[in-house]
């Protein structure tokens, strides 16, 4: 089980010889924790159809307050994002590490995505439409299932972001330990860069929406935007190439892992997206 | 303790990794005696020992607080203890037995006996195992914060019904914090029970020894697979609906607020849906370790083990079918209650053949009546007296006039005392030899199961008769005219002397550790695994990996020792082939993100919430510098003469 033996080319990635199943361990947690999450989504999903069949007086009709389109276009976005994901996986497993490193940063761009179009909705619907976590039973399950649901993406996102970091950790230890210091202020910065990134994108689409041009947003908007530039700067720098890495066909289980994790992550919106917004649009008799 | 578990086997040389260059604090410790040893240890051994003794010392807190609730109880119109105290007390006296005593005792057998059962050298994830124990402790502490602090104990019972939750019930003054103390507690100790019980099943499905089919594990490793699969499905139901009256209390959604249209019944539901597969997951490892202790003081194999084992899985399936009843009386619809009596009485059939292929284990056996075996029979009889009155109160109707009284009182403690209690005390009996080894004198643990089991059935047989009276549950007294007086009194010295007897367990338990009759390997002549280790175990378990070639596997290795003699050499010349065995480092890191997430769950409890965010800020650094630290790892050669797991 020890990563070091590994060398490009030989590692089966569907057995694992030191497990009894063949499965390796950490892939078989994996499997076991998704188990568990699904009663976690599960428990979720049902309190928010028991409402839905006991609407209480004065619940708001979803269909006023849904944004269809925007919510379908996001789903579109997540689920490219796992195509990425999967290919992430493959050249992983085939020791490619810069496609990795593509892959992994397009999964991480299509999850800000969806997380950010999540934050436009849940902050169109509070000042649109009045609806908070305590304006109705409605806003209680509808929040705190879909905000759960974001969590589970946003922690996805921060191991991507972590795993796409560790890819840089050099081969040759022996010049101490500035590398560890070094990801840190990659994180950092990786971080910044995701937040401040989509709260510039934010502050676009909602000075458009108020009428107001790119000159409004420039003039705004300055610091933030440059403060992008700047991060964006500060990544690709970090990504310059320093010698050969301790990353590769050896961790290919870990990418492997945190590939299910962000396919089960996918497959919860696919349920909740037609239980949760779809099911609101089908007329019974 | 010291030289039980840290004599670990040091011989020839030890070497490291290949040195990398880190600073202090991603350096692995590898202390091997002293404190820093347990808080960084990652031996599953240890481990166990560490659940074992937090679960002893939080089952005799338990205890008292069941004393005082008696004590109130003796007689009519007691003014001993004050209603509000009365309901802190029965609140934390089952919050304590059901999470801090019997599912950590279990947890301790999990760890010590399971690996060892199956010929493992540790479990799957030895770091995240230690984590598990100290966030097990954490919660602990969150949960019994309530003695030292204004606000006093939990008081809203271990089922926390909305909507006594709620903050206009529960938050009785400015600052009372006693219900969010609870929420979190449990929070926190469901993060150690899924974490905990996701390594045993990799560990059970990946790490079985070469020939350890999965029909030939233990029974013990069978219904720990079983518990694990129970928490990691059961659990997060309670996390949600705990999550859900959390969102209720602090930021004001109406979950289960009835004046936002929230329905208090969903809460019923969800809690169930968690609390009756946990019902099972207290019972389950009992089960398995009376199935381990019945063959080898009878000295025949278990009786239809493949049937013990189906059954064991069918009781862990249906226990997730059958929550509603207990809530018959809340007026479900004559189908739903229908439903839910049929499933109810359904559970009853793989329990029901359990029990018989128990009594057929018995059966022409050469019964050696030990201590353990002593423990072992009662639990039989004790848990089918329990299994009796709960298909009388399956029965729907029958259960309307029996909910909430101590007609039920009554039942649960026949199956979680008579029941998973005295198979744990069995199991302390059974596999003490094989952890310290010493024995416990004969005379004085059988007195002490004889006492034991005199004041338990001196306390509860009499709480049915009371219970069909009408005498409810968790309410502080009750009037002299209502004919309960003479029987609560029996119950109360029945109580007593149950305390004394669980006194004598613990002074017996304790001498033999220091004074008790030394053994040498295998004491019992038993069948399993774990016996064909030298006792106290080594640290790195076996010298060699056992070869696995029938069920009863250290039975059968007595039996064929030229096969076993052979199997050794073969394995040993690998080992040493890949340069000895490979033991893992210790590590400070589980323990310090157990310490963050303490943190934080106070802080949050007291709506304190830049110390929340400081907790969570020191787990997610305290995970991530999990990952960052060195492999280490140094390995043990054992040397040839103690390839003896023939001889015996």
């Amino acid at each position: 089980m020890s990563s070091h033996a590994a060398t490009a080319g030989q590692i089966d990635h569907h057995h694992d010889a030191t497990t009894t199943t063949g499965i390796p361990n950490k892939k078989l947690f994996m499997w076991a924790f998704l188990a568990s999450d699904c009663m976690f989504f599960g428990t979720l999903i049902a309190t928010h159809l028991v409402y839905r069949l006991h609407p209480p007086v004065g619940t708001p009709d979803p269909r006023d307050i849904f944004a269809i389109e925007l919510t379908s276009g996001s789903t579109f976005v997540l689920l490219m994002s796992s195509l990425l994901m999967a290919l992430a996986v493959n050249s992983c497993q085939k020791g490619n590490v810069v496609t990795t490193r593509k892959m992994l940063l397009g999964t991480i761009v299509f999850g800000l995505i969806f997380l950010g179009v999540q934050v436009y909705e849940f902050v169109h619907f509070v000042h649109a439409y009045g609806l908070t976590l305590s304006s109705s039973v409605f806003g209680s399950t509808f929040y705190t299932l879909t905000g759960t649901h974001g969590v589970h993406v946003a922690i996805g996102i921060l191991w991507l972001v972590l795993m796409y970091i560790r890819s840089f950790k050099p081969a040759d230890e022996s010049d101490g330990q500035g590398w560890i210091m070094r990801g840190v202020l990659h994180f950092i910065t990786f971080a910044a860069m995701a937040v401040l990134s989509l709260y510039t994108l934010l502050a676009l689409v909602h000075g458009y929406e108020d009428g107001h041009g790119l000159a409004y947003f420039f003039s705004n908007h300055f610091m933030a935007f440059f403060g992008c530039v700047a991060l964006l700067g500060g990544l690709i720098w970090f990504a310059k190439p320093r010698g050969p890495v301790d990353f590769g066909e050896a961790n290919a289980v870990d990418v492997e892992s945190m590939g299910l994790y962000w396919h089960f992550v996918d497959i919860v919106w696919i349920v909740i997206f037609p239980v949760v917004y779809l099911l609101e649009y089908v007329v019974l008799p | 303790m010291d030289q039980s578990l840290t004599n670990s086997e040091f011989v020839g040389h030890e070497e490291h990794a290949p040195e990398a260059k880190r600073s202090l604090i991603f350096a692995r410790p590898d202390h091997k005696t002293g404190i820093v040893s347990w808080l960084t240890t990652v031996d599953h051994k240890r481990i166990g020992f560490l659940y074992g003794v937090s679960a002893l010392f939080f089952f005799l807190v338990g205890g008292v607080e069941a004393l005082l609730i008696r004590t109130q109880l003796a007689v009519p119109n007691n003014t001993f203890l004050t209603a509000q105290t009365y309901n802190e007390m029965f609140t934390m006296h089952a919050t304590t037995m059901i999470f801090l005593a019997v599912m950590p005792l279990s947890a301790a057998f999990f760890n010590y006996i399971m690996p060892l059962q199956i010929g493992a050298r540790d479990v799957a994830f030895p770091r995240l195992n230690g984590f598990a124990f100290w966030v097990f402790l954490a919660g602990a502490i969150i949960l019994n914060v309530g003695f030292f602090v204004k606000s006093g104990l939990p008081d809203i019972g271990w089922f926390g019904y909305a909507p006594m939750t709620s903050t206009a019930f529960s938050s009785e003054f400015a600052g009372d914090m006693s219900t969010d103390l609870w929420i979190i507690g449990l929070q926190t100790l469901g993060v150690s029970s899924i974490v905990g019980s996701l390594n045993f099943i990799v560990t059970i499905i990946n790490m079985r020894a070469p020939g350890l089919t999965m029909m030939r594990l233990p029974v013990f490793t069978w219904m720990t697979l079983f518990t694990a699969f129970l928490i990691i499905l059961s659990f997060p139901a309670i996390t949600i609906a705990l999550v859900e009256v959390m969102m209720d209390r602090n930021f004001g959604t109406f979950f289960f607020e009835v004046s936002g249209g929230g329905l208090p019944i969903l809460w019923q539901h969800l809690f169930w849906v968690f609390g009756h597969p946990e019902v099972y997951i207290l019972i389950l490892p009992a089960m398995g370790i009376v199935s381990e202790i019945l063959p080898t003081f009878s000295r025949k194999p278990l009786f239809g083990y493949p049937i013990v084992v189906f059954s064991g899985a069918v009781i862990g399936f249906l226990g997730f079918g059958v929550w509603s009843h207990h809530m018959f009386t809340t007026g479900l619809g004559t189908v739903a209650t229908a439903a839910f009596s049929l499933a109810t009485m359904a559970i009853a059939v793989p329990t029901g053949v359990k029990i018989f292929n128990w009594i057929g284990t018995l059966w022409n056996g050469h019964l050696m009546m030990r201590t353990p075996m002593m423990f072992a029979l009662g639990f039989v009889w004790m848990f089918m007296m329990g299994g009796f009155s709960g298909i009388m109160h399956a029965a729907a109707p029958a259960d309307a006039q029996q909910q909430d009284s101590y007609f039920v009182v009554a039942h649960f403690h026949y199956v979680l005392i008579g029941g998973s209690i005295f198979a744990l005390l069995a199991g302390i009996h059974y596999w003490f030899p094989l952890m310290f080894g010493r024995k416990v004198s004969e005379f004085w643990g059988k007195l002490s199961f004889w006492v034991i089991f005199v004041g338990f059935n001196v306390t509860f047989f009499p709480l049915h008769f009371v219970g069909l009276n009408g005498m409810p549950r968790r309410t502080f007294t009750y009037d002299d005219n209502m004919g309960w007086s003479s029987i609560n009194m029996i119950a109360t010295i029945g109580a007593f002397v149950l305390g004394i007897g669980i006194a004598v367990y613990f002074v017996v338990m304790i001498y033999t550790y220091f004074k008790g009759e030394k053994v040498t390997r295998d004491p019992w002549d038993a069948r399993t695994l774990e016996w064909a280790l030298p006792t106290p175990p080594p640290v790195h378990n076996f010298d060699v990996t056992p070869k696995v070639h029938a069920r009863d596997a250290f039975w059968d290795m007595k039996n064929n020792k030229e096969q076993t003699i052979k199997d050794a050499a073969e394995t040993a010349a690998a080992d040493e082939a890949h340069g000895g065995v490979h033991m893992p480092s210790n590590s400070w890191f589980p323990i310090f993100t157990a310490c963050g997430m303490l943190i934080g769950a106070l802080c949050f409890a007291n709506h304190f919430m830049p110390g929340a965010i400081v907790g969570l800020a020191i787990t997610f650094a305290g995970a991530w510098m999990w990952s960052m630290e060195g492999p280490g790892g140094y390995h043990i050669h054992p040397t040839k003469d103690e390839n003896d797991l023939g001889k015996s």
